[in-house]
């Protein structure tokens, strides 16, 4: 591995900013350099809410990609915004309990998560982020189970503590629910 | 040979010449503030804000620590002394352009914050040392360099009553106006001035005297006529008085 | 231990560690975490957090700590630094150290609140009124920003100077992993003997950028102006990247440079050898260094996200030597590396 860069992006209320935190700090946790860039400001409100992470085992220059490794989009504008830039042969991980259309490109590499529906399967619909999460760990390899719960750990502190198990078996659920395109 | 002294320099003063003119109140103000330091045993601690105006070099008469702060900001810059140095006593020295005009804000949030200094406002009615252009204080039909006509409300809007507007907010201590127009007055003034600095050290919060003050330059007068005009049209626009005075409840 | 923060966070901790127990600020976006953050945490740690009722009063609150001696520090964004102007000559007259941060946003005016380099000027030219200068500091990640903490409070001590932390809204807003040196006792710091502590057994002291009498200010101005000679003879810094054989070069600082970074492995797939030089201090601007690397390369090509303010200084520098042609994107558009390559491309005839 060299250098990979994940947008992760969605409705604001979707949690895709806690997503990406973890995926940054999972990393952290197995030893590769990270960055982690959120989109800020008026587009937090309505629109899609996205952020960018790059994963490396070099110093990282740019934390801003033009054409990331992999999308993960938990909404249709999301899906429709960062389809066309996605890298050949790339990752699209779709939110199919939101994403009810499919994607127009052929040389990527598509997969499907229900994850609204296995969020509210498991007792909480807002860790559906969690499950994309674990999808997203799935799909690319770039993140171990182990490092993500490590980073659950040490986020869900203090009141947040008894979200953690919950967190925790949405990305477990994740990891099974995903299915290829 | 002397017997007996019975009046010299205070100590907080610093011997320099003050630069004002005659029949100007500022001399009497820095006089009584120098004896009140002294009265209290804080010139040690004590660090003065000077302003922008006749008084710009306030900071050097007095024989205490101090600093000239930008136009206005007198009491931001003592806010910043005070929460560095809470041990310190600091006061600021400003006129009504400084404070009633382009530092409205930071006077006003400065006693909202009950921050825990002083303030000395001389109010003359006029820009002093820019040559006796109006100011947010001057009288209604009073005629200075930039209202040759006098002073117009619906032009310029009606004097500004300081005293009155910060005593509505819940952080301050004290305020009181006072003037020193006759030695009667003089001996309130001190007695309001040394209240203030009492009410700092006892850390009440935000304390302020207003003393209404002369031009007798800008104004076209002689020092007694000033006076008197003073008295006359100043004093009955601005009420002398206690505006507030939490100094009992603390107790 | 390494730890996953917000560049505006990581800087505030980064402030706390290197002394600075007064924080006095107003919030401004993309840079209220770091006020934020202050709030929680200087309480902690028995400082002092005050949010000030405007960015004017900010700057004269941090006057009259500075005044006293102690460390002192704001942070804001650009229209907030622009109301800092007025305060910041009076203190670089009154020769007291502070530390400010400006996350840099787009403009002018109200301008947007994403990355822009375009305060460039106000920090490095000027601003404010008079013949002063101030240290300004352009980290490119939030390590160096971390680590440059230190390094601000020490030069604004040192030299009695304003040190400005110049970056921008992505490094305020991005999170990296980051590494924080050891807290510093707040107290040891060197002796003040200027400041204002009471005139206890020795003459009064008095901080002021003011006197009337032209040939007095004048030896005053004299003495800033000895200052400032010393602080470019004597902490200029800058990094250089692949700069020995390039076959062009690209000046660039803060933000720009890292994407000036992974530029260059993507020339290097095009057998393109791209040179990075990034000023750290942009005041003092490493002109002699610039100078030498015109000698030994066409062009140098400098990148900013603004309209060519950089530039100015990189064509004093180079003093025809090279070529100097500029890209730049500006207004909270951040140039994207392929852009950038594009623009090395262009320069070199590619």
């Amino acid at each position: 591995m060299s250098t990979y860069s994940v947008v992760a992006a969605g409705f604001g209320g979707q949690g895709v900013m806690l997503m990406g935190k973890i995926i940054a700090e999972a990393a952290m946790h197995d030893g590769k350099k990270v960055t982690w860039l959120p989109s800020y400001g008026p587009e937090m409100r309505g629109g899609t809410a996205n952020c960018t992470v790059v994963i490396s085992d070099e110093d990282i220059g740019s934390p801003v990609v033009d054409t990331p490794d992999v999308v993960i989009a938990m909404n249709i504008p999301s899906m429709i915004k960062f389809e066309e830039v996605l890298k050949k042969d790339g990752i699209l991980l779709i939110n199919s309990s939101v994403v009810d259309r499919q994607p127009t490109r052929k040389d990527v590499k598509v997969f499907k998560i229900k994850a609204n529906d296995v969020a509210d399967e498991i007792g909480n619909v807002k860790v559906l982020n969690m499950v994309a999460l674990g999808a997203f760990a799935k799909a690319s390899g770039l993140i171990t189970f182990g490092s993500i719960k490590k980073a659950l750990e040490e986020t869900m502190t203090g009141k947040k503590k008894v979200f953690l198990d919950i967190n925790i078996k949405a990305v477990q659920e994740g990891m099974e629910k995903i299915e290829k395109a | 040979m002397i017997d007996k002294i019975v009046a010299k320099m205070p100590e907080s003063l610093s011997g320099k010449e003050f630069t004002y003119c005659p029949g100007c109140h500022h001399g009497i103000v820095h006089r009584l503030i120098a004896e009140v330091i002294d009265e209290l045993g804080i010139r040690e601690k004590t660090l003065i804000v000077a302003p922008v105006g006749c008084s710009v070099f306030a900071y050097e008469f007095f024989n205490v620590d101090g600093t000239v702060a930008p136009h206005g900001r007198a009491p931001a810059v003592a806010t910043g002394m005070k929460r560095a140095t809470p041990d310190k006593i600091v006061f600021t020295y400003q006129g009504d352009g400084d404070l009633a005009s382009i530092g409205t804000a930071e006077i006003v949030h400065a006693a909202n914050r009950g921050e825990n200094i002083t303030t000395i406002f001389i109010n003359n009615a006029v820009y002093g040392m820019t040559g006796g252009q109006m100011a947010p204080t001057t009288l209604l039909g009073q005629k200075t360099t930039t209202t040759p006509y006098g002073r117009d409300a619906k032009a310029n809007g009606y004097p500004i009553r300081m005293s009155e507007m910060l005593s509505t907010l819940s952080g301050v201590a004290y305020i009181e106006r006072v003037m020193v127009t006759t030695p009667q007055n003089v001996i309130k003034a001190k007695k309001a001035i040394k209240k203030a600095f009492e009410a700092q050290i006892k850390g009440l919060g935000f304390s302020l005297v207003e003393v209404l003050s002369t031009c007798p330059t800008n104004w076209g007068k002689s020092p007694v006529e000033a006076g008197k005009w003073l008295e006359e049209n100043m004093a009955k626009y601005y009420p002398l008085g206690v505006y507030v005075d939490r100094t009992k409840e603390a107790e | 231990m390494k730890m996953l923060f917000k560049g505006s966070e990581a800087i505030a901790e980064a402030a706390i560690r290197a002394g600075c127990r007064l924080y006095f600020g107003y919030p401004i976006t993309p840079q209220s975490e770091l006020t934020e953050y202050m709030s929680r945490r200087l309480p902690e740690v028995g400082g002092t957090f005050l949010q000030a009722e405007s960015e004017v009063a900010t700057v004269n609150m941090m006057y009259g700590a500075s005044c006293t001696g102690k460390r002192v520090m704001t942070s804001t964004s650009s229209p907030g630094f622009s109301l800092m102007m007025e305060g910041i000559s009076y203190m670089a007259g009154g020769e007291l150290p502070a530390v400010f941060v400006n996350v840099v946003r787009g403009g002018p005016g109200l301008g947007d609140i994403q990355p822009a380099q375009s305060d460039y000027f106000q920090a490095t030219k000027g601003g404010g009124h008079g013949d002063y200068r101030m240290i300004v500091l352009a980290p490119h990640t939030i390590q160096e920003a971390v680590d440059l903490m230190n390094l601000a409070f020490d030069l604004a001590d040192k030299y009695r100077m304003l040190v400005t932390i110049l970056a921008d809204g992505m490094l305020g807003q991005m999170m990296e992993p980051v590494e924080f040196p050891p807290m510093r006792d707040p107290n040891d710091v060197p002796e003040k003997d200027w400041a204002l502590t009471g005139a206890k057994g020795r003459p009064p002291r008095k901080v002021t950028s003011f006197h009337i009498d032209p040939y007095e200010l004048e030896k005053m101005n004299l003495r800033y102006q000895a200052t400032y000679k010393k602080v470019e003879e004597n902490e200029v810094r800058y990094e250089e990247l692949n700069t020995d054989g390039a076959d062009i070069i690209v000046a660039a600082y803060g933000t720009m440079a890292r994407i000036v970074k992974t530029v260059i492995h993507m020339a290097e797939k095009e057998g393109i050898k791209v040179g990075l030089f990034r000023p750290i201090t942009l005041w003092p601007f490493p002109y002699k260094r610039l100078n030498e690397l015109a000698d030994t390369v066409d062009t140098i090509l400098t990148v900013e996200m603004s309209y060519g303010q950089m530039l100015e200084d990189v064509r004093l520098g180079v003093n025809g030597k090279a070529k100097t042609p500029f890209y730049g994107r500006s207004a909270g558009v951040v140039p994207t590396p392929t852009e950038v390559l594009d623009a090395v491309k262009k320069a070199i005839g590619r």
